[in-house]
C-alpha cells in the first residue's frame, strides 16, 4: 500500500458483533472487507473515468450469467446450432431477452473496456509503479477478445462461419508449421463440427479464467494504489477517502448510466450492433460479399488488411496490441497525467480519432483510397507509440503539477 | 419546524433533535434504496428462473389427441403423453363386471371402478402404464387379475388397473382426459 496511509476506522465490526468476530477468527473475510472498503486509501479526486473498471466487472458478471442460461438450451453441433439459437429466441421463456442481453452485452463490455483503457492511456496509469497492473489488464483484454471471437462463431450464421474461417486461416501465415497448426485448430480440413464443438468449450471456460486474471488485476491495484486525474501520488491523509460510501455510490451512478445505454440498444435496436448476414445459416459454399468482424475488432482488422503481405499483416495486427505491453518503457515522461501535458493532449486526441477512423476503415471494402488511408492510419497508430511518445518528453513543456491531490482539490472547489 | 414542535429546548438540545431527525431520514432513504434494489434484483432474476421452465415447444406437447374410433372391443392403443406411455383400453363387458364387483376392503388403494372412468363411458380405461412401485412398464393382459403384470417385482393390477398383489402402493395413475367427441379423446 502506498505510504501506508489509510483511512481511519474507529471500530471494527468484530468488536461490536460476536458473530463477526467468530467468523473473522476462522476466515479473515470481515477484516479483508473492512480493509478494502473502509481503510484502503483512494484519491479523493477520482473522476467518472475511474468507474469504467467496475463497469467492465459488472459486464463480465452479466455475460457469465446470461451465458450460463443460454448454454442450457444451445446445441454446439453444426446440424443444430443455428436452430437451437432460434429455439431460444422463440420457444424458451424469456430466451429472446437472455440472448439479446448476451449479444448486446458483449458490445457493452468492449465499450467499457475501451473507455477503461483510454483512461489508462491518457492519465499515464501504465507508468511506474503500475507496469504489472497494466500488463495484467492487457492480458484481460486479449482473453476477452478471444472469448468474444469464439462466442460469435457459436450461432453458426454466415458471419460466424466465414469470420472463423478468415481468422483461423491467419495462422497459416506462419512459415513451415502454419498449415499444420490450422488443421490442428480446425480439427479437420476446414471450419466444421469439431471446430464448433471445441470453440463452445473454450468459450465457456475462458470467462472463468478472466475472472481469475481480474482478481490478480485487483490485487495488483490494491498493492500500488489507484492513479488519479493529477497523476500526483497520495501524500497525506488529506488526499484520501474510503471506497465506501464514496465510490460505492459513485460507481452505482456509473452502473445506472451503463445500463441506460445497454437498455437503449437491448430493448430498441438489439440487432443494430450485429450483422444481418448472421441470420443466414452458415454455408461453406457461399462467401458473403463483405466479411466483417464485430465492431470492436474493426480497427485491428483494418491494420491486418492494410499490409500487403499475409504474414506481415498478421504480425502488424498482433503487434498493435503487443505494443501496449511496451508502453511503460516507451513513454518516459516524468509527468503522468495528460492534463498537464498540452502537446500530449492534442496528440492523444488525434490517436483516438485515428483509432476510430481505423475502425471505420475496417468495415469499408479493401479497395481504392481506403487501402492507402488504412496504411497511413496504421502508420500513425504505430508512430504514436514508437516515435511520438518516446520523443515528446525531450521537448515538451509540461504544466506545473499541483503540490498534492488536496491542493488541487482546494484550488478547484 | 423543530422550533414549533419544541419551543422551549436549549440550542444544544435542538441541534441534537435535528441530528436525530437527519439520521432517521438517512435511515429511511438508505432503507428505501436497499429495498428498491432488492426488488430490482428479484425482478431481474425472474426471467432467468423462468427460462428453465418447459419451453413453448415442450409445453405444446402437453396435450395429445387420440383417435379412438378404430379401437376394437378388448383392444388397447398405446400413446406417448409427456414422455410417458399411456394405454387407452376398450374394455369388454366381462372386464367391466370384474372390476365393478371388487370389494373396497380387498384393495390396497381403494377406488371404485366408476371413479376411474368417465360417467357413461365405462368401456374406456385410460391409464399411465408406469408401475407405481419403482417405475417399470407393466405388461398388459398378463397376471392373475387379468389387468397388468409388472415383470420387475411382480406387481399385479386388475381390469381397472388397480393394484391387487405385489409391492406397488398405488393404482396405475389415470391422466386428466376428456372426450372431445365419440371418436376423439384429448389427454392432458
Amino acid at each position: 500500500m502506498s505510504n501506508h496511509i489509510q483511512n481511519d476506522l474507529p471500530q471494527s465490526i468484530t468488536e461490536k458483533s460476536k458473530l463477526a468476530k467468530w467468523v473473522n477468527d476462522r476466515l479473515p473475510i470481515i477484516a479483508t472487507l473492512e480493509d478494502t472498503l473502509l481503510k484502503h486509501p483512494y484519491p479523493k479526486n477520482l473522476s467518472y473515468w475511474w468507474s469504467f473498471g467496475s463497469i467492465a466487472g459488472i459486464a463480465l458478471v452479466v455475460q457469465i450469467l446470461t451465458g450460463l442460461f443460454l448454454a442450457m438450451h444451445y446445441v454446439p453441433n453444426t446440424a443444430m446450432a443455428f436452430n437451437s439459437v432460434e429455439h431460444i429466441m422463440r420457444d424458451v421463456r424469456y430466451g429472446w431477452l437472455i440472448r439479446y442481453i448476451h449479444a448486446v452485452g458483449a458490445s457493452m463490455f468492449f465499450v467499457a473496456l475501451f473507455a477503461h483503457i483510454s483512461r489508462g492511456l491518457y492519465y499515464g496509469s501504465y507508468k511506474s509503479p503500475r507496469e504489472i497492473l497494466w500488463w495484467v489488464g492487457i492480458i484481460i483484454f486479449l482473453l476477452t477478445m478471444a472469448t468474444a471471437f469464439m462466442g460469435y462463431v457459436l450461432p453458426w450464421g454466415q458471419m460466424s462461419f466465414w469470420g472463423a474461417t478468415v481468422i483461423t486461416n491467419l495462422f497459416s501465415a506462419l512459415p513451415i508449421v502454419g498449415k499444420s497448426i490450422v488443421a490442428w485448430l480446425w480439427g479437420g480440413y476446414s471450419v466444421d463440427n469439431p471446430t464448433l464443438n471445441r470453440f463452445f468449450v473454450i468459450h465457456f471456460l475462458m470467462p472463468f479464467l478472466i475472472v481469475g486474471v481480474v482478481l490478480i488485476h485487483l490485487v495488483s491495484l490494491h498493492t500500488v494504489g489507484s492513479n488519479n486525474p493529477t497523476g500526483v501520488e497520495i501524500k497525506t491523509k488529506k488526499d484520501i477517502i474510503p471506497f465506501h460510501p464514496y465510490f460505492t455510490i459513485k460507481d452505482m451512478v456509473g452502473f445506472v448510466a451503463f445500463f441506460l445505454v445497454f437498455g437503449y440498444f437491448l430493448f430498441f435496436y438489439p440487432n443494430s450492433l450485429g450483422h444481418p448476414d448472421n441470420y443466414i445459416p452458415a454455408n461453406p459454399m457461399v462467401t458473403p460479399a463483405h466479411i466483417v468482424p464485430e465492431w470492436y475488432f474493426l480497427p485491428f482488422y483494418a491494420i491486418l488488411r492494410a499490409v500487403p503481405d499475409k504474414l506481415g499483416g498478421v504480425l502488424m495486427m498482433f503487434g498493435a496490441i503487443a505494443l501496449l505491453f511496451a508502453l511503460p518503457f516507451l513513454d518516459k515522461s516524468e509527468v503522468k497525467s495528460g492534463a498537464y501535458r498540452p502537446i500530449f493532449k492534442k496528440v492523444f486526441c488525434l490517436f483516438v480519432i485515428n483509432f476510430a477512423f481505423l475502425g471505420w476503415l475496417g468495415k469499408s471494402p479493401a479497395e481504392g483510397w481506403y487501402v492507402w488511408a488504412s496504411r497511413f492510419s496504421t502508420l500513425f497508430y504505430y508512430s504514436y507509440f514508437l516515435v511520438i511518445l518516446p520523443l515528446l518528453p525531450k521537448f515538451e513543456k509540461t504544466l506545473p503539477l499541483p503540490e498534492s491531490i488536496d491542493a488541487d482539490y482546494k484550488a478547484k472547489h | 419546524m423543530s422550533e414549533q414542535e419544541s419551543p422551549n429546548l436549549l440550542p444544544e438540545e435542538k441541534a441534537k433533535e435535528e441530528k436525530v431527525k437527519d439520521e432517521s431520514r438517512r435511515k429511511l432513504l438508505v432503507g428505501t434504496a436497499y429495498t428498491a434494489a432488492g426488488i430490482g434484483a428479484a425482478c431481474a432474476i425472474l426471467p432467468f428462473i423462468d427460462s428453465m421452465n418447459p419451453s413453448k415447444d415442450v409445453a405444446a406437447l402437453a396435450s395429445v389427441e387420440v383417435d379412438i374410433s378404430n379401437i376394437k372391443l378388448g383392444e388397447e392403443k398405446k400413446v406417448m403423453w409427456r414422455g410417458k406411455p399411456v394405454s387407452v383400453r376398450r374394455r369388454t363387458p366381462e372386464e367391466i363386471a370384474e372390476a365393478e364387483k371388487v370389494e373396497m376392503s380387498e384393495l390396497r388403494d381403494p377406488q371404485k371402478d366408476s371413479d376411474r372412468v368417465k360417467p357413461g363411458k365405462a368401456e374406456w380405461l385410460v391409464t399411465i402404464e408406469i408401475c407405481t412401485h419403482l417405475g417399470c412398464i407393466p405388461i398388459a393382459g398378463e397376471g392373475e387379475y387379468k389387468g397388468w403384470f409388472c415383470p420387475c417385482h411382480g406387481s399385479q393390477y386388475d381390469t381397472s388397473a388397480r393394484i391387487r398383489k405385489g409391492p406397488a402402493p398405488k393404482n396405475l395413475e389415470i391422466p386428466p382426459y376428456e372426450f372431445v367427441n365419440e371418436k376423439l379423446i384429448k389427454i392432458g
